[in-house]
């Protein structure tokens, strides 16, 4: 036990959960209809993101990459609540968060 | 060292009336109104006044002529281009902006009475306020370029004001012709300043005159083109053979607009031009032999149509062609103080005629056919008495200001060899012309039975009968200073010559020759259009044809119709509006607009609209970046290579 705890859990480690969490986002802002879940695949890329981020920035012992993070969490924050904003106008207009079926952009 | 005249106010006096009157004219109450509209040409005379006392000897002593006046600040200042803002005061300017000013101011106080009644009184008066400051700014302007500007002005002003009834197509028309005529003679006087920029590197006439003056060596050549240009721009605005078919069509506008700009002012400003750079015209005797036959020719030719016409302002606007032509004549002869005398005197009885031409044309109602007068000696007995000065001046008897002025022409013309003996010769026809023509306007109007509706002409007010009366005074006395004084006053600026051959008794032989020349046209129109009445008609029944030439004016408005006109307007429609702006410029567009069309409707199926594919094509585009990236194509490369070179080498 003792052993295992002291050892550092490797890089690959950090960047493998990374990338298992970003292509999970890719997979279901691909596939779900939804517009909610849309949303939060997209949260789940970010987060992906920044957790490589820290796993670069503990790795090289540099900061730009926490701070990388922060401004992240930040723009994440903000377009969240304009996303938020946008999707009950959109159902409120729509009576529908059906990706599929708002797409009156086009001609 | 000068006192300050403060000559930046005779433009800007006006200025500021034409801003005062043109922005709020409408709003204000009509003798407000009336009162900026004197008080600024009044100012302006009487700043000239100021500045023309100290050097006649009154007033405080203001120093010697010329005097200049500079604005501080530069106006161009580009490489070996430098002008500025400066008016010179001068002998030439003096005279010029005594008349200006004063017959201009003259004529505002009758366009009171003349324009009482009209709408658009306040943009009338702006306008003509708007003339008196570029007219001033064209007298004062101490170099090319400034004079430039005010001879564009006074072109701007007299379009607005021959288009002064815009709801008439005629008089709209009208404008028009005058602005594009006069452009054709600007663009050569630009060409003018161009070579002179180009050979002497300034534009101040002052500098031109030096430079000449230093080196003899400037004879002919390109002297003699600038000449020729600025002479060529000189006949656009004095309405000389070929470009003055605009003058009688601007007969269009108010009658106090042709007797100020169309008559004494505006279309003397060539005449003052070639006076203002006589200098070049001294070096090259071929471009004074040309102003001096353009002169002569458009004296007869002009004064051979007034002969028949019927409309008293087109008579009148023919005749002032005419008279244009001798001052034209007269510079061409290098008498250029003789021009400028004529040009004073023209102006005082030119102006005089249409005011009153303006009067009866008031009188009676608007109409200006001559035929349809007739008898109105009684009815507007100032109006007679003055027109029959004007008459008298303009026809050169003694001792009418108009005889001097004509006079010293003829004189200047006579003494120039063989050459200037034809040219006197054509001069004596024209004054012959003219005496016939204008006791014939006379005899018409006020003379003989009234042959017109009107049996009870309106009065004239007395706004429009004290111009009238001073300017008669100015018609009868205005020559009296003679020629002798005037030319030595005016020496300094435009040089005096002295012409060998000359002597006081062939002067006064000349002098009688004129007046029974001008005798014998009285004694012609009297036994026309008094003694025999039916005379007229008869000898315009024996020569149909001459009859037919006169009375459409040699055709030459159909002959630059069908020549300069027609093909411009066929060459616009269908080379420059279907080949090149229908056809390249369009084509160009429609075609690239084509090429967007086409590309958008391929592209546009990409955009499905739905969010998913969108995604899709961006996951997969990130896939190809990261392939791309991930991918070591260097040792790809190579291994195909390898593959490649081992099957060869099988």
């Amino acid at each position: 036990m003792n052993s295992l705890l002291a050892q550092e859990v490797p890089l690959s480690w950090y960047l493998l959960l990374s990338a298992a969490l970003f292509a999970l986002g890719v997979v279901g802002f691909l596939i779900k209809r939804n517009l909610i879940t849309v949303f939060m695949s997209i949260e789940l890329m970010l987060n992906a993101v920044n957790l490589s981020f820290v796993t670069f920035a503990h790795q090289w012992h540099a900061v730009k990459g926490q701070i990388f993070v922060f401004f992240v969490m930040m723009v994440a924050a903000a377009e969240a609540a304009v996303g938020l904003a946008i999707i009950i106008a959109v159902f409120r207009a729509r009576a529908t968060l059906a990706v599929d079926r708002i797409d009156l952009m086009k001609l | 060292m000068n006192a300050p005249l403060h000559l930046w106010l005779i433009p800007l006096l006006p200025f500021a009336g034409f801003l005062l009157n043109g922005i709020l004219g409408r709003g204000l109450p009509k003798w407000l109104v009336t009162t900026v509209a004197l008080l600024a040409p009044l100012a302006a005379f009487g700043v000239v006044l100021n500045a023309a006392a100290g050097f006649f000897g009154f007033g405080p002593a203001t120093g010697s002529l010329p005097y200049i006046e500079t604005c501080p600040i530069p106006w161009i200042d580009a490489g070996v281009l430098h002008v500025n803002f400066s008016f010179v005061l001068d002998e030439l300017s003096l005279v010029m902006l005594l008349v200006v000013t004063g017959v201009g101011f003259l004529i505002h106080v009758y366009s009171v009475g003349y324009m009482g009644d009209e709408e658009g009184y306040a943009r009338y008066f702006s306008y003509l306020n708007l003339f008196l400051f570029f007219m001033t700014v064209l007298v004062l302007a101490g170099n090319a370029l400034v004079m430039f500007v005010g001879w564009e002005g006074v072109g701007l002003a007299s379009y607005l004001l021959i288009g002064f009834y815009f709801n008439k197509k005629s008089a709209a028309d009208a404008g028009k012709k005058a602005f594009i005529v006069n452009r054709i003679g600007d663009f050569s006087f630009l060409i003018g300043m161009f070579l002179l920029l180009a050979n002497f590197g300034t534009l101040t006439f002052s500098e031109i005159a030096a430079k000449l003056g230093m080196d003899p060596g400037w004879q002919g050549g390109v002297v003699t083109v600038i000449a020729l240009c600025l002479m060529l721009g000189a006949a656009g605005k004095s309405a000389q053979l070929p470009l003055y078919i605009w003058l009688p069509d601007a007969m269009e506008g108010p009658t106090p607009v042709s007797a100020l700009i169309h008559a004494a002012t505006m279309v003397t400003a060539g005449v003052y031009m070639i006076a203002r750079t006589h200098v070049l015209f001294d070096h090259s005797p071929f471009a004074l032999g040309v102003v001096a036959v353009v002169g002569a020719a458009t004296a007869v030719f002009a004064a051979t149509i007034a002969l028949v016409q019927t409309d008293i302002k087109r008579v009148l606007a023919y005749s002032t062609i005419s008279q244009l032509g001798y001052m034209f004549l007269a510079c061409g002869v290098a008498a250029y103080s003789a021009a400028i005398f004529h040009l004073v005197t023209h102006a005082f009885f030119k102006a005089l005629l249409f005011l009153a031409a303006g009067a009866v044309i008031h009188a009676i109602g608007g109409e200006q056919d001559l035929r349809k007068m007739g008898g109105l000696w009684k009815k507007l007995p100032v109006t007679f008495a003055v027109t029959t000065a004007g008459v008298l001046a303009i026809g050169g008897f003694f001792p009418f200001a108009g005889f001097f002025s004509k006079d010293a022409i003829l004189y200047a013309a006579f003494l120039q060899g063989p050459g200037g003996k034809a040219l006197w010769f054509v001069g004596l026809v024209t004054a012959l012309l003219t005496s016939f023509y204008m006791f014939r306007l006379w005899y018409l109007a006020f003379l003989g039975k009234p042959r017109g509706e009107s049996e009870h002409p309106h009065a004239t007010p007395w706004s429009m009968q004290g111009p009238l009366v001073i300017l008669a005074l100015l018609s009868i006395g205005g020559g009296w200073i003679g020629m002798e004084r005037f030319g030595s006053f005016l020496a300094p600026a435009v040089g005096a010559r002295t012409a060998e051959g000359g002597s006081a008794q062939l002067e006064l032989i000349l002098s009688i020759v004129a007046v029974a020349v001008a005798l014998a046209g009285w004694f012609v129109a009297d036994l026309m259009y008094r003694q025999q009445p039916a005379r007229a008609e008869e000898l315009a029944a024996a020569y149909p044809g001459g009859y037919r030439m006169l009375a459409h004016k040699y055709y030459v408005d159909e002959i630059y119709g069908a020549v300069v006109v027609k093909p411009l307007l066929g060459i616009s429609r269908y080379v420059l509006e279907w080949v090149v702006d229908i056809g390249l410029i369009g084509g160009t567009a429609w075609l690239l607009a084509g090429i967007a069309t086409l590309t958008g409707t391929i592209l546009q199926r990409w955009q499905s609209g739905n969010l998913r594919s969108y995604a899709a094509w961006l996951a997969a585009g990130a896939a190809a970046l990261l392939l791309f990236v991930l991918v070591p194509w260097d040792a790809v490369l190579a291994s195909l290579t390898a593959i490649h070179l081992g099957i060869a080498g099988h």
